[in-house]
């Protein structure tokens, strides 16, 4: 017999996690703690034990997933979690590393790292939490702002035009390459246990409200409200060609394509000198 | 119903999981993911608040027995404050 819900004290995930740090600092309505609760999920079901696996990340608010996660883990400086992770990832080659990074740390400060770590297909499974802003220092417009959104530096529309992530991810050589949402929790749960199990840069893009840093100034409202934005206009296409799927969001019912695009064989990075050193 | 709506043939005899809602009300931020995307739409906002000043999940009256564990409000939830944990399952009813 079920009843109303019952009243606890902990959550089952909590071991995965230092849940003496819980609640996190992250806003109502953030997407962040999703992707952190369904990675640590991922983690249980990967077939990989829990102390084999290593998160680093930089900083930003997605850069705080390292300090709430109960593996080995590193906070490191803005826009070097990839430098960081290949030392791991290359030296200690038994250890399953994952790169947790926002858009602006991973591919404004992180740029070169990323598209280097990608050409020698280092041993990385690396996560964008694209919330198309810099949402921890206030909401500045990067690379991932969407053309003609309002952000603090962009008080009248942002006219760069912003990186289609799974086309460069492809083109620079990942050997996985995946968009999800927030919204997607399971489609994501699922790309990430498949993807910790592969050789090679895998490359998973995650959509994420920051109601704080983009929805504000954007007229988006609440986490909530991005989150029936993705349900509305997201399209399922793992074969698209990758060059369809930049995101406009001035056209408001444009799709936002979503899936497991690219999924290839490439040996992981295994340099010689490191070779000889074991 | 609709020419190509096909029923399993062992939908009589197939089971549907049933779940109970565990909540922790101390962590809920009220980002409400839980109650707009629960398929079944168990949960509503409670009257109370909890300790930070916020509204949060509680199970609907009279949809104490629609869980069907899917695990959707559990992964989902930022804040790691619901769950929910499989029952003895029960016998799908019409089909
Ligand atoms: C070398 C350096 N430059 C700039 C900053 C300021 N800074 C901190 S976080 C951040 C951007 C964060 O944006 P993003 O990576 O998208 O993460 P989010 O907060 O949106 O999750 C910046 C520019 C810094 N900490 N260090
Ligand atoms: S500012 Fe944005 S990214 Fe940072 S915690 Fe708040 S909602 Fe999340
Ligand atoms: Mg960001």
């Amino acid at each position: 017999m079920s009843s109303g819900a019952i009243v606890v004290e902990s959550h089952p995930a909590d071991t995965l996690l230092r849940a003496e740090r819980l609640p996190h600092i992250l806003c109502p309505g953030c997407g962040i703690g999703s992707v952190v609760h369904t990675y640590v999920d991922a983690i249980a079901a990967s077939g990989i034990p829990q102390d084999k696996h290593v998160c680093v990340s930089g900083i930003g608010c997605s850069g705080r997933a390292a300090g709430y996660v109960n593996v080995d883990s590193y906070h490191t400086t803005h826009g070097r979690s990839i430098p960081f992770a290949l030392g791991i990832a290359t030296y200690r080659p038994e250890l399953h590393v994952t790169v947790i990074s926002g858009d602006g740390d991973l591919t404004a400060i992180g740029g070169n790292h990323f598209i280097h770590a990608a050409r020698r297909s280092v041993a990385l499974l690396v996560l964008c939490i694209n919330n198309f802003n810099y949402g921890m220092t206030g909401g500045q417009a990067g690379p991932t702002t969407p053309l003609s959104a309002m952000s603090r530096t962009t008080p009248h529309g942002c006219w760069e035009r912003p990186f289609n992530l799974p086309f460069l991810a492809q083109a620079v050589g990942a050997s996985y390459v995946a968009r999800w949402t927030v919204l997607h929790v399971r489609q994501l749960r699922a790309a990430l246990i498949h993807a910790m199990n592969k050789e090679g840069f895998r490359f998973i893009e995650i959509l994420s409200p920051c109601p704080t840093g983009f929805g504000r100034p954007n007229d988006i409202g609440d986490g909530i409200s991005e989150m029936q934005n993705y349900l509305r206009r997201c399209v399922v296409d793992n074969g698209i060609d990758l060059r369809q799927t930049d995101i406009d969001l001035t056209q408001q019912d444009s799709p936002i394509y979503v899936g497991d695009f690219v999924d290839v064989d490439r040996p992981s990075f295994r340099p010689q000198v490191v070779q000889h050193a074991h | 119903m609709s020419v190509h709506t096909r029923v399993p043939i062992d939908a009589a005899s197939m089971q549907v999981p049933r779940g109970q809602v565990y909540t922790i009300p101390n962590r809920c931020k009220g980002c409400n993911f839980c109650i707009q995307f629960c398929p079944k739409e168990v949960l509503e906002f409670s009257e109370a608040i909890n300790n930070k000043g916020y509204h949060f999940p509680i199970v609907r009256k009279g949809k104490e027995e629609q869980c069907i564990h899917c695990r959707f409000c559990d992964l989902i939830c930022p804040e790691l404050a619901i769950f929910t944990r499989e029952l003895e399952s029960a016998p799908a009813q019409g089909a």
